[in-house]
């Protein structure tokens, strides 16, 4: 499946290209041209009924990771975080450094020697490290270079009600909708764009706007879920099996209310289930993308992610199909300009 | 088989203190190859022997060798209106490295689930630098509420999932290395003890319950009341963040324990073994109580003098725990010397104080 493929890629902010070589390799038939822009961008296109106005369609391709900084006397790694990680999800978890995909693991103190108060404390970054089973600082230097990217190693797998775990689901999940999009869709002109560095503020977005200047985008995510049954349900931001999430607003971007009232429209004449993003944290390639040149109408539908930039982050393939349902669906009304 | 590959196959293996029985075939099955007899006792512990040369059979001495079989690990303990799990811990477990983990839960089939909390983008910020505590975490296995109800039930066990991971060298990280090291380190001495002459009845015994309770040592060495009692556990491996003094290094064979629960004239003769056959070993000091199946063999019955090798082990009870296989061939090889140089002679005044 493609999405395993995608999510089991290396691609960390900066460092897609496992990422981009494999979506080139599934595009390239399917679309009309195709280039890799200067900051690495993939920006193609497709050529159908042209409706006037001029549609992109984007997800963004890296996903958060580690960069290694330092290696100390004994062979063990010190890194930096790479976009928004959490650091207390980095304990006690395996990685896979450099091109090569060497594994490692991020350690920690063994719980007999803490003092009982160490227990309630993070631990920082700067006190964690990556063991590679290096015996010398000597020894692994001949394996790992300051600059490497590191990421989580974890396999896709399918389990429960119809659920996906894997990391990179934040953004692989739209990478895959998208390419799907560009296989399936085949009456209306639109750009189809994978942006590099979502992760560290947004990066490829904008350059790649500019080149494509639309007039509309849509914004394709993994995004926050929290469904606790306990808490009121205006905390929780999105919920599993309840279909595609409409933002409303987020760090990034006030979304065009015209816009989405049609998107829901058309969700509901065709009864594909959707919801509404319930918080105004975050932010996506949107915040770039409506405010580049003078500025374009931007939507941006997600799947809801559980435990996202985790190493096991979970979501629903009845939402992935929702999604693409109503996507297809969107498009289908910009061919009969109805949008 | 393999060490490595016995090894692999117990740490990547499902059994938490109170429930190792899914790990039973896989020892008995390696350990029946090498050995005259191998049985379960009431309690689970698995006990192998290996009969010595000693002409009069029924009164020969006895050397009982314990590893601990069984893991850290936890147990449902409630279900969610929306299916998630809320558990609580078996063992000595950092609620900060189980965070983001792939589980499995033991409900009527075996069910693959995440914990997961509340996520960082919903926290203030004072939280961030605070430890997420057990009782704020879940486990997701997927399913409605109803369904989990089917198939889960209070007080199921839960595993950490994660397969063992090959490093640099004859380095590995798993989950259950503490104590399944210990364990192919008994393996690994009965493979020796093949090549070897030795007079002594060996007990290879594989302990559950250690990091409850100690209950499988106990009554064990209870039934089988042995001469020389060996406890193969880890030690606590050294890393940057823990002072040397209080550590042992990989790759620099077992530590042989000193202190209160070892009997001082055989740790100078394994050690005096030690270096008769140039194995690589390392002073672990720990001045009362081990907290090791050690500890229980001292003071079962009338007391039974007891000996620990601990194998360097980084980040112990962590899913990440690592380890040099050197260590455990060292450990194997120590292990069948010292057994070949006791004999129904020489015992009386090794054990004089």
């Amino acid at each position: 499946m493609l999405l395993k493929e995608l999510t089991e890629a290396s691609g960390v902010s900066g460092n897609e290209k496992n990422v981009r070589d494999l979506i080139i390799s599934e595009i390239k038939d399917f679309v009309d041209s195709y280039k890799i822009d200067r900051i690495g961008n993939i920006i193609a296109y497709k050529k159908g009924k042209d409706t006037g106005k001029k549609l992109m369609v984007t997800a963004h391709m890296d996903e958060v990771g580690l960069m290694i900084k330092d290696i100390d006397n004994e062979g063990f790694i010190k890194f930096m975080p790479v976009g928004g990680i959490d650091k207390r999800i980095l304990v006690s978890k395996p990685v896979l450094v450099g091109k090569d995909k060497l594994p490692g693991v991020i350690g920690a103190k063994p719980i007999h020697l803490q003092k009982p108060d160490e227990r309630t404390k993070a631990l920082n970054i700067n006190d964690l490290y990556i063991d590679i089973g290096a015996k010398s600082k000597e020894e692994a230097e001949k394996y790992v270079s300051i600059g490497d990217y590191a990421i989580f190693d974890s396999e896709y797998i399918e389990f429960g009600e119809g659920l996906i775990k894997a990391k990179a689901l934040d953004n692989r999940v739209g990478c895959s909708l998208l390419i799907k999009l560009i296989k399936e869709v085949t009456d209306i002109s639109f750009y189809a764009v994978f942006t590099v560095m979502e992760e560290v503020g947004l990066v490829g977005a904008g350059p790649a706007a500019y080149e494509v200047d639309p007039d509309y985008a849509i914004i394709l995510e993994g995004t926050l879920c929290y469904d606790m049954a306990k808490l009121d349900t205006h905390l929780i931001p999105t919920y599993i099996n309840k279909g595609p999430a409409l933002s409303l607003i987020d760090r990034t971007t006030v979304y065009n209310k015209n816009f989405r009232k049609r998107i829901v429209e058309i969700a509901e004449k065709n009864n594909i289930p959707y919801q509404f993003r319930k918080t105004s944290m975050g932010g996506n390639d949107s915040g770039k993308i409506h405010t580049t040149r003078e500025g374009s109408i931007t939507a941006t539908i997600s799947v809801p992610c559980r435990y996202i930039h985790s190493p096991a982050s979970v979501m629903s393939i009845n939402d992935y199909n929702n999604t693409f349902a109503l996507l297809k669906e969107v498009l289908s009304q910009f061919e009969k300009e109805e949008i | 088989m393999e060490t490595k590959v016995f090894l692999e196959l117990l740490s990547n293996g499902k059994g938490i203190s109170g429930y190792e029985y899914p790990l039973q075939s896989t020892i008995i099955s390696a350990f029946e190859e090498h050995l005259d007899d191998v049985s379960v006792d009431k309690l689970g512990n698995v006990i192998g022997v290996k009969k010595g040369t000693y002409k009069d059979k029924e009164n020969n001495i006895k050397i009982m060798l314990a590893a601990h079989m069984d893991e850290i690990g936890l147990m449902v303990k409630d279900i969610e209106e929306n299916g998630f799990i809320r558990f609580t811990n078996i063992g000595g477990i950092d609620p900060r490295t189980i965070l983001g983990q792939e589980v499995i839960v033991h409900g009527v089939e075996d069910l693959f689930g995440v914990i997961g909390s509340k996520p960082p983008h919903l926290q203030d910020a004072s939280e961030q630098n605070k430890a997420i505590k057990m009782e704020d975490m879940t486990i997701d296995i997927g399913y409605p509420k109803e369904k989990v109800e089917e198939l889960v039930s209070i007080g199921d066990p839960i595993t950490i999932r994660r397969n063992v991971k090959d490093l640099l060298g004859k380095r590995i990280a798993g989950k259950a290395l503490d104590d399944r090291a210990g364990v192919a380190a008994l393996y690994e001495c009965m493979k020796e003890l093949e090549k070897i002459h030795h007079e002594a009845d060996i007990y290879f015994v594989t302990t559950v319950q250690e990091e409850v309770s100690m209950a499988g040592a106990l009554v064990s060495s209870y039934s089988i009341n042995p001469d020389i009692g060996i406890a193969i556990d880890v030690g606590f491996g050294a890393t940057p963040e823990l002072p040397k003094s209080s550590t042992i290094e990989l790759g620099k064979g077992p530590g042989i324990t000193l202190g209160g629960n070892i009997h001082p004239n055989l740790r100078k003769k394994l050690v005096s073994i030690a270096k008769e056959y140039n194995i690589p070993n390392q002073v672990e000091i720990s001045p009362g109580p081990t907290g090791t199946d050690a500890r229980a063999m001292q003071i079962t019955r009338d007391g039974i003098p007891s000996l620990l090798l601990s194998i360097p082990l980084r980040y112990m009870h962590t899913s990440v725990e690592l380890l040099d296989m050197d260590d455990i061939c060292n450990t194997g090889k120590l292990l069948a010397f010292f057994i070949a140089s006791i004999s129904n002679e020489n015992l009386e005044g090794l054990l004089c104080y």
